[in-house]
């Protein structure tokens, strides 16, 4: 057991905790977060996407420990059901889901890509989502939703 | 309706407990339940069992048929609020829990819109409730109720009166039974109901506040994993428990026959504690060796059943004509949810509550009832969603699991699979063999027999089961057994569940011609073979297997009769609803009327065609057609769909946008399976165990174009939907691909290497 701060969605938690925990677990069992989720335990799936230093990461192969001072923003950091981030809201307005288990990986990576390229093509923001599994095959709605996120961003 | 799970459950429990319908423990006297399903404790044919309306004018709505991200809860809400003439906003979906809801058996089998939407069940409850509440005003306002009108949870007589619902019944029963004359609305009225409205789920979905049935906590909630065995048969010799001994956290290794579980404090001691378990196992026996796994199959021994059969199919094949046979196999697949299945079970003493995200809420009861030797009254069961399942995915096998493991400890645990562990135990969509014969003449196909061997084990383990599932079978119950017989001569009227007799075939059965199609010489055989691994239902369970054999076949003789697919097709059909969805996709796609394969291909390195299929969905549940056109790159044997066109016709539509992004999904997800998807194994167990093993699509896979045009006829009543369009994708994909190359595939999936090699095979014979 060890003491650990991490830092997430704005808020800071101190945790006594093994230091080994993938950081998904600490995620959903000690902070309560439920849009991070566990879909293979084997950064095969992208389903506990979240984002650190502007990077995706999948957090459920990172130990808890490795967090370190970063900031980690999960799905619920973006925007409330109130105020949904612009991307949040692409997606709300394009219907882009079914069941909805793999939407971290999907909107985070998709954020995260056009956070560090606002001009990225149809073809770059694919090869980015390119270990994200979506079962449903909503496919076409998510890349139409990406690219009016992409679009109100640039306007 | 903006508010996530959590403040939806919590603001609901209220009407919960005010409105139960029945007592807990009073069992209807019905005989049988509706749909096959067993009587229970709230009555589906009294009004209070479906509906109630609250003192805020809310109305409760409460159904059996639940929400895996298909769209039925946003559908269900809508027709209660149309039926019901009141907003959207004021109505609350309560779905699937055994203590309140009626029991609908499983939601599944596209069985939720002709169950729920037509004329019987929550739609003439609503029904029935509005027909009541306008009796009440029509007391209370001293005016006939045919001059009364309604909207708005508003009734208003000639004069200007009004009374709202709730102060004619608020938060009081109706005591009442469904009315079977009550009027369901006129599709020309809906305002709600047939609109595309935004799913409820969307904006919780979108910023990470759904609640999955993986968010549920409860006080004191442990967590569990299962120790699989580590190949197909294997039995428990013995466990070690003192092998984790130092796992920090751990409560108990959980031991009951070949069931083997852990249960610790946190998530993280559990996967520990379950690698770390030393088990040993006594070893299974060999599986059939995959290489030549379907001629096994035809050799087993089988339960065999004749969909129709008009006795002279094997005179006619050996007259004069044309005859052709050919072979189609279709792989095991996987349901492959993205997350792996999830339950929490509390298991008292005396009495246990599992949340679970079954597709068969009461079912599940009965089984954990059965499982943990309790009362069937003192088990609640939960419906509470998970990640898509498409079918039977490890939703019924974790929530026994949960309940097993809480049993053993006393405490509430959540059970979580590991990938491999929902992978390689769950209950795969059915391997398949099927044979044609036709033969055709100048007039077209004179006679066609058609013959598979389904390779099936288990299945959903329903009211008494267990075994069907892995969880039964560890626990020692036996599957449902495949006695081997002979079939008898079909009698009654048609059956077309599965989808094994081809739209073409007249399917005359007891002097009665049910069938789509003209064909009189006609035969239809399938045999069911015991699998080595579990089958279950996988979204369009066995009907895609079947129309892919039988629509790649059509495709075959078109090409014997040099006749165009679409115009061959239509001269084989009377069904006009399967002739008006063939119509419809052909003109959407402005299809070219010409024999396939095309003549005009250059040597080029690619090669494009297109194919069409159509499929009248479990006989009578859903009309539609597809057209694919497709890439063939000729060096590499890749194949990429370039676009797809379909017309549906599931009668009255509840949900456009739904019923839009259902087609889309099943569309690609029909192409991932038809491309990519195989359940691999060697000689002791599935080897396909995670997303490098066993391949799916991904989001970086250039996705085709999908049109979806709706076709609508009147006065006819509302169908399945969401497994229509998939079902023809294989074949669409394996016709478009004869018709770029030339070159006829048969079995699936169409990988490179395989296209590859058919290309090369029908080179070296030119």
């Amino acid at each position: 057991m060890q003491e650990i701060t991490l830092k997430v969605n704005g808020k800071r938690h101190v945790l006594k905790i093994d230091p080994e925990t993938p950081l998904l677990f600490v995620l959903n069992d000690e902070l309560g977060l439920c849009g991070p989720r566990f879909g293979c335990g084997m950064a095969q799936c992208g389903a506990c996407t979240v984002i650190m230093r502007g990077q995706v990461v999948r957090s459920c192969v990172m130990p808890v420990s490795a967090v370190g001072q970063d900031e980690v923003t999960t799905l619920e950091g973006l925007g409330t059901l109130e105020q949904p981030h612009p991307i949040q809201q692409a997606f709300i307005e394009e219907g882009a889901a079914q069941c909805g288990f793999c939407l971290s990986g999907v909107i985070l990576t998709a954020k995260a890509t056009l956070d560090a390229n606002p001009d990225a093509s149809d073809q770059e923001i694919r090869d980015a989502l390119g270990g994200v599994l979506c079962r449903c095959f909503v496919h076409s709605r998510m890349l139409r939703a990406i690219r009016k996120y992409a679009e109100t961003r640039r306007a | 309706m903006t508010q996530s799970r959590r403040q939806f459950l919590k603001s609901s429990g209220a009407l919960i407990i005010s409105f139960s319908a029945a007592p807990w423990n009073a069992l209807s006297a019905q005989d049988q339940g509706q749909f096959g399903t067993h009587p229970s404790h709230i009555d589906p044919g009294k009004l209070d069992s479906w509906l109630a309306v609250g003192s805020d004018g809310v109305a409760t709505a409460y159904t059996g048929k639940c929400d895996f991200g298909q769209g039925i809860f946003t559908a269900q809400s809508q027709l209660v609020a149309e039926e019901l003439c009141v907003p959207l906003a004021r109505v609350k979906l309560i779905q699937c829990d055994t203590s309140i809801t009626p029991d609908q058996g499983t939601t599944s089998g596209s069985q939720s819109t002709p169950t729920n939407f037509n004329s019987q069940s929550l739609a003439l409850a609503a029904a029935t409730a509005r027909e009541a509440l306008l009796n009440l005003a029509a007391k209370k306002l001293v005016e006939p109720a045919e001059q009364l009108t309604v909207a708005n949870g508003v009734i208003t007589g000639k004069t200007g009166r009004a009374v709202k619902y709730e102060e004619l019944i608020g938060n009081r029963h109706f005591n009442l039974s469904l009315s079977p004359t009550a009027k369901r609305r006129s599709v020309a009225a809906w305002t709600v109901l047939g609109k595309p409205v935004p799913s409820l789920d969307r904006p919780a979905l979108m910023t990470g506040q759904f609640e999955f049935v993986h968010n549920i906590r409860v006080p004191g909630m442990l967590h569990g994993r299962v120790v699989r065995p580590p190949e197909m048969g294997a039995t428990l010799a013995h466990v070690d428990d003192q092998s984790v001994r130092n796992v920090r956290g751990l409560v108990k290794v959980v031991v009951r026959k070949d069931f083997v579980g852990v249960v610790a404090e946190t998530q993280y001691a559990a996967a520990v504690a379950a690698c770390q378990l030393a088990v040993q196992w006594n070893p299974g026996p060999e599986l059939p060796p995959q290489q030549n796994f379907f001629d096994y199959l035809q050799k087993q021994p089988s339960r065999d059943v004749l969909g129709v059969d008009s006795g002279d199919v094997d005179a006619q094949l050996s007259s004069v004509g044309s005859v052709i046979r050919a072979k189609y196999t279709y792989p095991y697949q996987m349901h492959g949810s993205v997350g792996t299945s999830c339950a929490v079970a509390d298991v008292k003493a005396d009495s246990a509550t599992v949340w679970s995200a079954t597709q068969s809420a009461y079912p599940t009861r009965s089984i954990i009832a059965k499982l943990l030797n309790m009362p069937l009254d003192k088990i609640r069961v939960i419906f509470v969603r998970g990640s898509g399942c498409y079918g039977l995915n490890g939703a019924d096998a974790v929530s026994f699991d949960a309940a097993i493991l809480s049993q053993a400890v006393g405490k509430p645990v959540r059970l979580q699979f590991s990938r491999q562990d929902e992978m390689m135990w769950e209950n795969l969509g059915a391997a398949c063999v099927v044979e044609h014969r036709a033969r055709l003449t100048k007039d077209g196909i004179a006679a066609w027999d058609r013959e598979d061997w389904v390779a099936s084990r288990g299945s959903r383990p329903g009211y008494n089961q267990p075994g069907n599932v892995i969880t039964g079978m560890l626990l020692g119950y036996d599957p449902e057994p495949i006695e081997p017989r002979s079939a008898k001569a079909p009698a009654g009227k048609l059956r077309n569940g599965s989808n094994i007799v081809p739209s073409y075939f007249a399917g005359c059965v007891g002097g009665s011609c049910q069938g789509d199609g003209t064909i009189r010489s006609e035969r239809a055989l399938t045999h069911s073979v015991r699998s080595p691994f579990f089958t279950g239902p996988l979204r369009s369970p066995l009907r895609i297997q079947n129309t892919f054999a039988n629509e790649c076949f059509m495709d075959e003789l078109c090409k014997l009769a040099k006749a165009d697919p679409v115009a061959f097709r239509l001269q084989h059909l009377k069904n006009s609803r399967v002739i008006g969805v063939l119509k419809a996709a052909a003109s959407a796609s402005n299809w070219q009327a010409r024999p396939s394969p095309r003549t005009d291909t250059s040597r080029a390195q690619t090669v494009t065609g297109r194919g069409i299929a159509c499929v009248a969905y479990e006989g009578d549940n859903g009309y539609a057609a597809l057209v694919a056109e497709v890439e063939v790159d000729l060096q590499t044997g890749t194949v990429r769909p370039k676009r797809f066109v379909a017309a549906l016709d599931c009668g009255p539509i509840s949900n456009p946008d739904g019923l839009r992004n259902q087609t889309e999904g099943g569309i690609l997800q029909g192409m991932s399976r038809a491309l990519v998807e195989e359940v691999i194994w060697d000689k002791k167990r599935i080897t396909s165990v995670d997303w490098e093993t066993y391949s799916s699509l991904y989001l970086d896979y250039e996705m085709p174009a999908v049109e979806t045009v709706f076709v609508t006829p009147t006065d006819v009543p509302a169908t399945g939907a969401g497994e229509t369009a998939i079902t023809l994708v294989p074949a669409v994909i394996g016709n478009a691909i004869f018709d770029a190359t030339g070159v006829r595939l048969r079995d699936l999936p169409f990988t490179p290497a395989r296209v590859k090699a058919a290309l090369v095979e029908v080179e070296h014979r030119a």
